[in-house]
């Protein structure tokens, strides 16, 4: 049990390294974001957009990376159970981020759209979808509450599969659709993009919440391969007093 | 025996067990009448011929939906008398045949109702459809497709979960929302004539394809899975 306590020497130290890393580049992130020139037609309120772009980024990368995690839990499950548990405790960590971020998107959208747009929800495709796409989640999420221990893992597993589908949908859905939202900043048409001023408060702000979020991944799946351990601890101390318990009833009825 | 016999065998078994019984059919269209109901008292739709048009599609998406929710819990809850579904897990027939069987029955029982339900709309709802209503003959069976193969996955996934009624709803109406939009946006296309429904149609047909496979494929590894 001692290692539940103790987090090891070298992983401690690199948390440690990674953590103070995050925040020096949040730190700079943030000073370049609140430093860059003033946009011409929204003022300062544009600088949500630094908070936005990342967080909504990312948020489409997450459920990647439990859509993998689910896929491996259920190949590994009737091969290796160590491993499988190891995928589902990460499938865990990236779905409750993929929640978060997808909570600050929906936030710092409808604050960019209440200044942009003059109102705080449309429902067009890119909303929509994106709503959807939280909503599945937080599905996800309520489904590990409520299974039967024992078959939380599986359940979610499978559910995770079905909502990965609405991610490639919501990330097209400025492509395919004329919406309110606006079309591709990058990787979009010929006048997509924007002016290279804001280049550095863009990159230092994704690159800081990607560290950030990597963090927080990490410290989730370690948390949840403890409670794992300890469950498991658990389930084997019934079972032994169970057994325990049945030769003395035997040892009784012999009698 | 070859896997649409097993099928057929599933199938026939759950025709025949709801033909004794009725529990879910008779649960259902009660059901979806009362939501008609409610919706009239609500929008009370005979005043307003245009919002009637524009709104019944809707309605009719959300009856169904909403109504086939209440057979889904218990299309499984019957399998779990005598401890059959231990038994189908134990039996060398692929698994995904009983999910096929099975999704194919609760199909069925929901178009009966919408069979029930869509005079009943028209009476109501003094409804006169502008566009092309052949293309409903499409537009239902595809959609209740979409949500009843999902539904019927969902339900034998929160079959053994705590609250299993409150669950499926949970579970199921996020990722039932595309095919519930295509349904809606379908019908009232052709209700309104204002637009042609065949970019619906198509979302239905890819929601079908994609989710039927994934259910497919999925069913063997969660029936399995204890």
């Amino acid at each position: 049990m001692t290692d539940t306590h103790k987090s090891s020497g070298f992983a401690g130290i690199l948390g440690r390294t990674w953590l103070v890393l995050t925040f020096a580049v949040m730190a700079y992130g943030f000073y370049v974001a609140m430093t860059a020139p003033t946009e011409a037609t929204m003022g300062n309120l544009y600088r949500v957009f630094f908070y936005h772009f990342p967080h909504t980024i990312l948020s489409f990368v997450f459920p990647y990376l439990n859509l993998g995690a689910s896929l491996l839990y259920l190949y590994w499950r009737p091969r290796n159970i160590e491993r499988a548990n190891a995928a589902d405790a990460f499938a865990v960590a990236s779905a409750e981020l993929t929640v978060l971020y997808a909570s600050v998107g929906l936030a710092t959208g409808m604050l960019w759209g209440r200044a942009a747009w003059g109102i705080w929800w449309t429902w067009d495709a890119r909303l929509t979808t994106y709503l959807l796409l939280w909503l599945s989640y937080v599905s996800y999420l309520l489904v590990r509450r409520f299974a039967a221990p024992g078959q939380t893992a599986i359940i979610s597993a499978a559910l995770a599969v079905f909502a990965a589908a609405d991610i490639p949908i919501c990330y097209m859905s400025i492509r395919w659709w004329r919406t309110q939202h606006p079309a591709p900043v990058f990787g979009g048409g010929a006048d997509s993009g924007i002016d290279p001023s804001m280049y550095a408060a863009v990159l230092w702000n994704l690159a800081a919440w990607a560290m950030w979020g990597a963090l927080i991944l990490g410290v989730r799946y370690v948390v949840e391969r403890r409670r794992q351990r300890i469950a498991a601890a658990r389930a084997l101390g019934y079972l032994e007093s169970d057994l325990a318990t049945g030769t003395h009833f035997h040892q009784e009825a012999g009698r | 025996m070859s896997y649409s016999r097993i099928v057929w065998a599933h199938l026939r078994k759950d025709l025949r067990l709801e033909w004794r019984t009725k529990d879910s059919l008779n649960g259902m269209l009660f059901f979806a009448l009362l939501v008609v109901v409610v919706f009239a008292m609500a929008f009370d739709p005979t005043s307003y011929p245009t919002i009637a048009r524009q709104i019944s599609g809707g309605l009719l998406g959300v009856a169904v939906l909403f109504s086939a929710m209440t057979a889904l819990n218990q299309s499984w809850a019957r399998e779990l008398n005598n401890h059959v579904l231990d038994a189908h897990r134990l039996s060398p027939a692929p698994a995904s045949a009983l999910f096929v069987g099975k999704a194919l029955a609760n199909f069925l029982f929901v178009m009966l109702v919408e069979l029930v339900l869509a005079p009943v709309f028209t009476l109501f709802y003094n409804l006169h459809p502008l566009g092309e209503t052949w293309k409903l003959l499409i537009i239902l069976p595809l959609g209740t497709w979409a949500l009843v193969v999902n539904g019927t996955f969902f339900a034998v996934l929160s079959l053994r979960t705590r609250n299993r009624e409150s669950l499926l709803p949970l579970v199921l109406l996020p990722i039932s929302m595309p095919a519930l939009l295509g349904l809606i946006q379908a019908t009232t296309a052709v209700l309104t004539g204002q637009f042609e429904p065949t970019l619906w149609i198509k979302v239905l047909v890819a929601y079908a394809v994609v989710f039927t496979t994934v259910c497919v494929l999925l069913f063997d590894t969660v029936l399995g899975g204890d």
